[in-house]
């Protein structure tokens, strides 16, 4: 005779079932018999005590985005789930599996404004995948089951599962012999073969073909059949900013980033190419700029696990809805050997001319101590690479498209940032969630000062949980960057609201119990990385870099991806 | 711009109509009129809505993207049967009574109640049917009207059968289970 369970003990064992080892989250009232049951499990899963559930939230994605599975965050109800729905929207734009657990008040007194009440899957339903508001303890075990299939499947995204104290308090014997029936729920994995044979078709005939990979290739594991497919037919690649680490970026048809802060190259290519095979990634409009003048003499192959992404924001001529893999595997045992040297060789020669990866490298006399922030990255890339086993957590700003352009990328999953939401302060949270799941590689952080400030206290649990492999390079310019630049350039020069007056990083960092170190020299950055890697622990450095330094090239809002900033546009003489 | 009639089957699950509407509004789509019911399958709602939109495949793709939705069908140049209906309250005094039940009976309408100074009129039909009906009986004074949206059926025997897309009996013990 089975045993009779709470419905907390039943969240613990659906957890178990489910495969989590870890997850991140802060107790509260409506969650306490959770937290109570959680205290036996501790053995098989560990919980970390996160300092803000938005902390506990982008610590699951960063988990998830690292492992490939689904993370887990849990919070109390009211402002515990509310502080929840940063990282749910975040994990929602850019596809990462998260379950959300969150505690609420008992059904009892559901909608009479209880304490710590909200409507959470209410507030959250724009911007969930799917999620449930759990009253009754028998829905427990199917629920859990659902979800994590629901938020791992298809084109990923977070779930919330809601819980009643009194659901959590009550008792049953639970029956796991359940099954999944979601009969509105199936997403496509093999692509339409007339579809295919299309595309195969557009591309075995196209002069100028390109590959635009995305983070659908990442998530489903299709790197290594990009790569056959790429080399099978010598159709150069460009990775968006979440497509990064999809294609090594050493490999000879490797062309780069497209987009805002792309390169004037890579857009061209856009601007120029006759097909465009698109495999994972939505055309958004940070990549398309202004969508009517958007590749305009290509045809169009849209791969896609979610149908609504094809045609949505750009006029597709060869939908093909499946995984990504599935559909690559397809369609190279058809493709056709290419030859595509012509075409090549006139985008590296684009390439030549306007791609300054070393600008601001190589200074003039008097100016070769000031600190860049392309130092920094120069430095990082030459040590992390020397050091091996990296990931790099990035935040949202000018660091952000620094590290996309300045890093050498080669493996899935080793770059992690907020794209779609552009969350600050997701960095920090994001790597605590990496380095748990990877121990053995070290996690830098890159951030602004301004995004730092949004997450910091972060730094505690790091400590607390005796994290050592996570290191913090925050590149300081004083300033929200990014707005500024767009001040600069398209504002007339009013910075409004975007000094900031920041605290010394260092300083703050020991007051956490964290290594902290300035950099104010360029001489001194390389011996800060390696005094970071030597120091058994988290470090924080401080790089203080020149202030007013903007990201070129740049596609300013609105305008055709053709009509790149490439350098520092002549001060207009109101200025 | 076009107006589309689409036919939407979704599972009868707590919160299902909110996500359906709430996508609506979030993502801009016009809807002009949205109808929800049972239908012959417990457990399984049919919604009826019209939509004003140069996108209304993106209106169908966004509804596949819900859990529930089990089945959208764009019905608009399909042969149909489409039904309104209003209740309304007209005034009507002894001299203009009997020409209102007269102008509702060539529109097959019903009188449903009869009051001092008004009737309440109940008028089903076409939507072109119900307008028209709308307009003669205007002049006569509307003091009170409540029309539902469009419900709309193929005609002929291709079907939007909930069982076709679940299992029936399954699903009616789930949804039994959750009232």
């Amino acid at each position: 005779m089975a045993e009779k369970m709470t419905g907390a003990q039943i969240m613990c064992e659906a957890l178990v079932r489910e495969g989590v080892e870890v997850m991140f989250g802060m107790p509260g009232g409506a969650i306490m018999p959770f937290y109570y049951a959680m205290y036996d499990y501790r053995d098989k899963l560990r919980h970390i005590l996160c300092r803000h559930e938005q902390g506990a939230g982008h610590a699951a994605e960063g988990y998830a985005r690292v492992t490939g599975t689904v993370g887990v965050c849990v919070a109390t109800s009211g402002p515990g789930a509310t502080n929840l729905v940063t990282p749910i929207a975040d994990a929602w734009m850019d596809s990462t599996p998260i379950v959300a657990i969150t505690g609420q008040v008992s059904s009892a007194v559901i909608g009479k404004d209880a304490f710590q009440e909200t409507d959470i899957t209410g507030i959250t339903m724009p911007v969930t995948k799917h999620s449930y508001l759990v009253k009754n303890i028998e829905e427990l075990p199917t629920v859990f089951k659902e979800a994590f299939y629901i938020a791992s499947t298809g084109r990923p995204g977070p779930v919330l599962i809601d819980i009643t104290k009194d659901a959590q308090q009550a008792r049953t014997v639970p029956n796991w012999d359940v099954k999944i029936t979601l009969p509105g729920y199936k997403p496509t994995l093999q692509g339409n073969r007339k579809q295919i044979m299309t595309a195969v078709k557009l591309l075995a005939e196209a002069k100028k073909p390109l590959i635009m990979a995305g983070n659908g290739i990442i998530m489903a594991d299709a790197t290594e059949e990009l790569r056959s497919f790429a080399e099978r037919t010598g159709i150069p690649v460009i990775t968006t900013l979440h497509g990064i680490g999809a294609f090594p970026e050493d490999h000879p048809l490797s062309i780069g980033m497209p987009g805002m802060h792309g390169w004037v190259h890579v857009n061209r290519a856009i601007q120029e190419c006759d097909v465009l095979f698109n495999i994972g990634a939505r055309f958004d409009d940070r990549v398309t700029g202004k969508v009517s003048t958007f590749a305009p003499n290509a045809r169009i192959i849209h791969v896609d696990i979610d149908p609504s992404e094809i045609g949505k924001n750009v006029k597709t001529e060869v939908p093909i809805v499946g995984d990504a893999r599935m559909v690559l595997m397809a369609m190279l045992e058809e493709m056709p050997q290419r030859d595509t040297t012509e075409w090549m060789h006139k985008i590296r020669e684009m390439q030549s001319h306007h791609q300054h990866r070393q600008q601001y490298l190589v200074r003039e006399a008097g100016t070769e101590d000031i600190l860049m922030p392309h130092d920094v990255y120069a430095a990082l890339t030459r040590i992390m690479n020397e050091r091996g086993k990296y990931r790099v957590a990035t935040d949202v700003g000018q660091h952000q498209m620094w590290a996309a352009q300045l890093i050498d990328w080669y493996r899935p999953r080793t770059h992690i940032t907020s794209g779609g939401a552009g969350t600050m302060g997701f960095a920090l949270p994001a790597a605590l969630g990496a380095a748990v799941a990877c121990p053995d590689e070290t996690i830098w952080v890159i951030v602004g000062d301004g995004g730092f400030q949004m997450t910091n206290q972060e730094l505690a649990t790091i400590v607390q949980e005796g994290i050592t492999n996570i290191k913090v390079a925050i590149v300081n310019n004083g300033y929200l960057g990014m707005v500024r630049q767009w001040q600069e350039l398209f504002e007339d020069r009013r910075y409004s609201h975007t000094l900031l007056t920041g605290p010394d990083f260092a300083q703050l960092a020991r007051a956490y119990g964290v290594c902290g170190i300035t950099v104010e020299q360029r001489g001194e950055v390389e011996a800060a990385i390696e005094a970071a890697y030597a120091h058994n622990g988290p470090v924080v450095i401080d790089f203080r870099v020149e202030r007013e330094v903007n990201v070129f090239p740049m596609v300013p809002q609105g305008k055709s991806i053709g009509d790149m900033l490439t350098e520092q546009p002549e001060p207009t003489a109101t200025a | 711009m076009r107006k589309h009639t689409l036919v939407a089957l979704m599972q009868d699950r707590p919160g299902v109509l909110t996500r359906a509407v709430s996508m609506f509004r979030r993502r801009g789509f016009n809807i002009e009129s949205l109808a929800v019911g049972h239908t012959e399958t417990p457990g399984v709602s049919r919604m009826t809505l019209v939509v004003e939109s140069e996108t209304v495949e993106q209106v169908v793709k966004q509804l596949y993207r819900l859990i529930e939705v089990l089945k959208v069908s764009d019905v608009t140049f399909d042969p149909t049967v489409e039904r309104e209906m209003a209740l309304v309250k007209v005034h009507a005094t002894s001299t203009t009574r009997s020409e209102i039940v007269s102008l509702a009976q060539i529109f097959d309408a019903k009188i449903v109640d009869v009051g001092t100074s008004s009737l309440i009129v109940e008028m089903t039909g076409a939507p072109g049917k119900v307008e028209n009906f709308l307009e003669v009986i205007r002049p006569f004074g509307i003091k009170e009207m409540m029309r539902t949206g469009r419900i709309a059926m193929v005609r002929g025997s291709r079907t939007h059968q909930a069982s076709d897309y679940i299992d029936v009996e399954e699903n009616g013990h789930i949804a039994a289970a959750l009232n």
